[in-house]
C-alpha cells in the first residue's frame, strides 16, 4: 500500500474492503468516473462474491489491488481524486 | 375575593415562569440547532397534544431552574398511554439536580405501577456537579434511574430519543433502552467528552468522531435508528411503538391486512448461483405488508437485516441475512445485533421470522481475535431460548453455524421451511470437496482428469445435501413455492399465535457474553 493512501492528512476519499478476502475481478479503471453504488471490485471470501460499491460520486485515483490479491478487512482497495 | 384572586395570580405566575423554560438566548440557541423546545417535542408526540405532568413546580424556589430542567409527563400515544420524561435544556443546558433525577424516578414508578411503555426523550448535559451529594451517590440518586431501567427492562417498553447530548453517567439512558432513536447532527453520546478526552488521555477528536449520531448508528452500534429532524424521530418512533403490546403480559395489536408492495417475485429476487448476491430487502417486501417495515438497526452490521414488520396485519420480527452485504456472512457485530433484537422481540410476544441465506460466521484471526465464538454462542443463546414462536426459512444456502443461528431444525423453530433453492450443509460443495479430496485433487496430474474428478464429486455433493432428500428425511419441515411463502407464513402465524413453552424452573441462564 503506497504511503499517499495510508496518510490522513490527504483529503481523499478511500473505499476500504469490508471484509478479509480475494480479489475476484477489479471492474474500475484509474481515472474511470463512478457514481454511488457503483460496484468498484467483487472480493471472494466465504466461497461468496462480495460487491464492493462506490459510497459515493467520484473520479478514481488509485487501485491498490490486483484480481487475485489478498485483502485484509479495512485495507483501502481504491482512492477516488 | 380579592385574596382568591392574589392566590391565583401567584399560581398563574409560577406556572408561567414554569412553562417558559431557560432564558430566551437559550431557546434561540435552540431554533439555531434545529432544536424544538420540550414542551412543543411533548406536543408532537401526544396525541391531539395531550399530556398530564408532576412535578411542575420541582425546584420553583431556585427561581432559574423551571420545572428543574425536566418535564414528566403521562399521555397517549397511538391510543396507548405512555409515561415520557424529557430533558429541558434550555435549564441549564438539561443537567441533573437532585430533583431532576427524583422526578425521572418518580414518572418510571409510574409507568411501572400503570405498566406502560416508557419514552425517554433526551437532551441532557449530565450531572450538575455542584448538586453532587444530592443527586449522584444515593439511594435515590442517578444510579436509581439505571437500577429501574434494568429492573423495567422486558416488562414495559422502554425507548429513548436522543435530540441532544447525553453525556457520561446520562449516556447510560439510551444503553438500557430497548432502542435509540438519534437526531443526526445533534444527538451524541459518550462517557467522556472530546475536552476530557484531550485533558485526560490526550486525545484530539471532534464530537461527531467521539459520540455522534451516525458513529454510534453505524460503528458502535449503541444508536438504532437515525433520523435527519425532531420530527421525524417522534414519528418513526411512534411507528415503532405500534408493533409494541403496552407491557409483556399484552400481545401486539393487529392491523388490517394490506397487500405486499408491488415488485419482482421471490422467483425472480433469488438467483439460481448459490455465491451470487441479491438484496434481501427485495425479498422481504415480497412477504410483508407494504410499507410496515421498521428496520432497526439498518447501518450497522448490514450484512445482518434485523426489522419489525407486518404479515397480513400480524406483527413480527424478521432476522434475515442480507447476501449483497459482506456476503451475508455472520460477524462479531452482527450477532450482537441479532441477540438484541430477538431478546426484545421475545420480551414482548412478537414472533420471530428467520430468512436464511448464509454462508456460515466468518472465520480468520481478525475475528477470532475479536471473540467470534463467544459472540456467535451468544446469538444461538438468544435465538433458542426465544419463546415466541419462531419461523425458520430456508431461502438459499444455510451453512455451518450459519443454519443453527438461523433457528435450523436443532433449535425447536415451530417450522423449518425450505425453498426449493435451499441449501443445507456443514459447508458449500466446493468447500466440502476441497476438504474431503484435496490430497487425492493434487495428486492428480492432467489437469483435465483433475477438473473432471472435482466437478464429480461437487455433483456427487450436491445430490448428498439435495433438499428433497432431506425433505424426505424429515429434517426440514416443508418445501414451499416461493409464491406461497408469504400465505404459508401468514397461516403458521395464524395458527401458532397461543403457543406457549413451559421451561425447567432455575434461575436463569448463565449468559455466553
Amino acid at each position: 500500500m503506497d504511503e499517499q493512501t495510508k496518510g490522513g492528512s490527504f483529503k481523499m476519499k478511500n473505499l476500504e474492503s469490508t471484509m478479509a478476502g480475494t480479489v475476484f475481478t477489479v471492474n474500475v479503471a484509474i481515472g474511470e468516473e463512478v457514481s454511488a453504488g457503483q460496484v468498484v471490485m467483487v472480493l471472494e471470501s466465504m466461497k461468496m462474491e462480495i460487491p464492493i460499491e462506490a459510497e459515493t460520486a467520484g473520479k478514481i485515483a488509485t487501485i491498490n489491488a490486483k484480481e487475485g490479491d489478498f485483502v485484509n478487512e479495512g485495507d483501502v482497495l481504491v482512492t477516488f481524486e | 375575593m380579592g385574596e382568591t384572586k392574589e392566590y391565583n395570580d401567584r399560581l398563574e405566575e409560577k406556572l408561567a415562569s414554569v412553562y417558559a423554560g431557560g432564558h430566551a438566548k437559550y431557546h434561540e440557541k435552540m431554533k439555531e440547532q434545529n432544536k424544538l423546545f420540550v414542551r412543543d417535542r411533548l406536543e408532537l408526540l401526544f396525541d391531539n397534544g395531550e399530556y398530564i405532568e408532576d412535578g411542575r413546580f420541582a425546584n420553583v424556589e431556585a427561581g432559574d431552574l423551571p420545572a428543574d430542567g425536566v418535564v414528566t409527563a403521562t399521555g397517549k400515544v397511538n391510543g396507548q398511554t405512555v409515561c415520557v420524561m424529557a430533558n429541558d435544556s434550555t435549564v441549564k443546558a438539561g443537567s441533573w439536580g437532585s430533583r431532576t433525577v427524583e422526578k425521572i424516578i418518580r414518572i418510571q414508578e409510574i409507568a411501572e405501577k400503570n405498566r406502560v411503555p416508557m419514552l425517554y426523550l433526551v437532551d441532557s448535559a449530565g450531572a450538575r456537579i455542584t448538586d453532587q451529594l444530592d443527586m449522584f451517590p444515593n439511594r435515590r440518586g442517578a444510579g436509581r434511574i439505571f437500577h429501574n431501567q434494568v429492573r423495567l427492562s422486558g416488562f414495559i417498553p422502554q425507548i429513548c430519543l436522543l435530540f441532544g447530548p447525553s453525556a457520561a453517567g446520562g449516556a447510560y439512558i439510551p444503553a438500557f433502552c430497548d432502542i435509540v432513536f438519534m437526531v443526526e447532527g445533534n444527538a451524541s453520546m459518550y462517557l467522556g467528552s472530546p475536552r476530557m478526552a484531550e485533558k485526560v488521555i490526550g486525545e484530539k477528536v471532534t464530537l461527531e468522531e467521539m459520540g455522534g449520531a451516525r458513529m454510534h448508528c453505524t460503528v458502535s452500534g449503541v444508536g438504532d435508528v437515525l433520523v435527519s429532524t425532531e420530527e421525524e424521530a417522534i414519528s418513526e418512533a411512534k411507528r415503532y411503538l405500534s408493533f409494541f403490546p403496552a407491557n409483556y403480559t399484552e400481545k401486539p395489536k393487529q392491523v388490517e391486512s394490506k397487500a405486499i408492495k408491488e415488485g419482482r417475485t421471490l422467483e425472480e429476487i433469488i438467483p439460481e448461483n448459490q455465491n451470487a448476491p441479491f438484496d434481501m430487502y427485495e425479498a422481504i417486501d415480497a412477504i410483508t405488508d407494504e410499507g410496515t417495515f421498521f428496520d432497526v438497526k439498518k447501518l450497522f452490521a448490514p450484512e445482518l437485516i434485523t426489522g419489525l414488520a407486518r404479515i397480513d396485519g400480524r406483527a413480527v420480527g424478521i432476522i434475515a441475512n442480507q447476501p449483497k452485504a459482506k456476503g451475508g456472512v455472520l460477524f462479531v457485530d452482527s450477532a450482537d445485533k441479532a441477540t438484541k433484537f430477538i431478546s426484545l422481540c421475545d420480551a414482548f410476544s412478537i414472533p420471530l421470522i428467520f430468512l436464511a441465506d448464509v454462508p456460515g460466521f466468518m472465520i480468520g484471526t481478525k475475528v477470532e481475535r475479536a471473540g467470534i465464538i463467544r459472540h456467535g454462542a451468544k446469538l444461538i443463546a438468544a435465538m433458542s431460548s426465544a419463546t415466541v414462536p419462531k419461523i425458520s426459512v430456508i431461502v438459499r444456502k444455510a451453512y455451518g453455524a450459519g443454519l443453527y443461528a438461523m433457528a435450523g431444525p436443532a433449535f425447536e423453530p415451530d417450522v423449518c421451511i425450505a425453498l426449493p433453492t435451499a441449501q443445507i450443509a456443514v459447508m458449500g460443495p466446493e468447500a466440502a470437496v476441497n476438504a474431503v479430496y484435496s490430497n487425492k485433487i493434487e495428486a492428480i496430474e492432467d489437469p483435465k482428469e483433475r477438473l473432471k474428478f472435482v466437478q464429480e464429486k461437487h455433483a456427487e455433493y450436491k445430490e448428498e445435501i439435495d433438499i428433497y432428500k432431506l425433505a424426505s428425511e424429515m429434517i426440514i419441515d416443508e418445501i414451499v413455492a416461493p409464491s406461497e411463502l408469504r400465505s404459508e407464513l401468514a397461516n403458521r402465524l395464524r395458527f401458532y399465535e397461543d403457543k406457549q413453552i413451559i421451561n425447567a424452573p432455575r434461575k436463569h441462564p448463565v449468559l455466553p457474553v
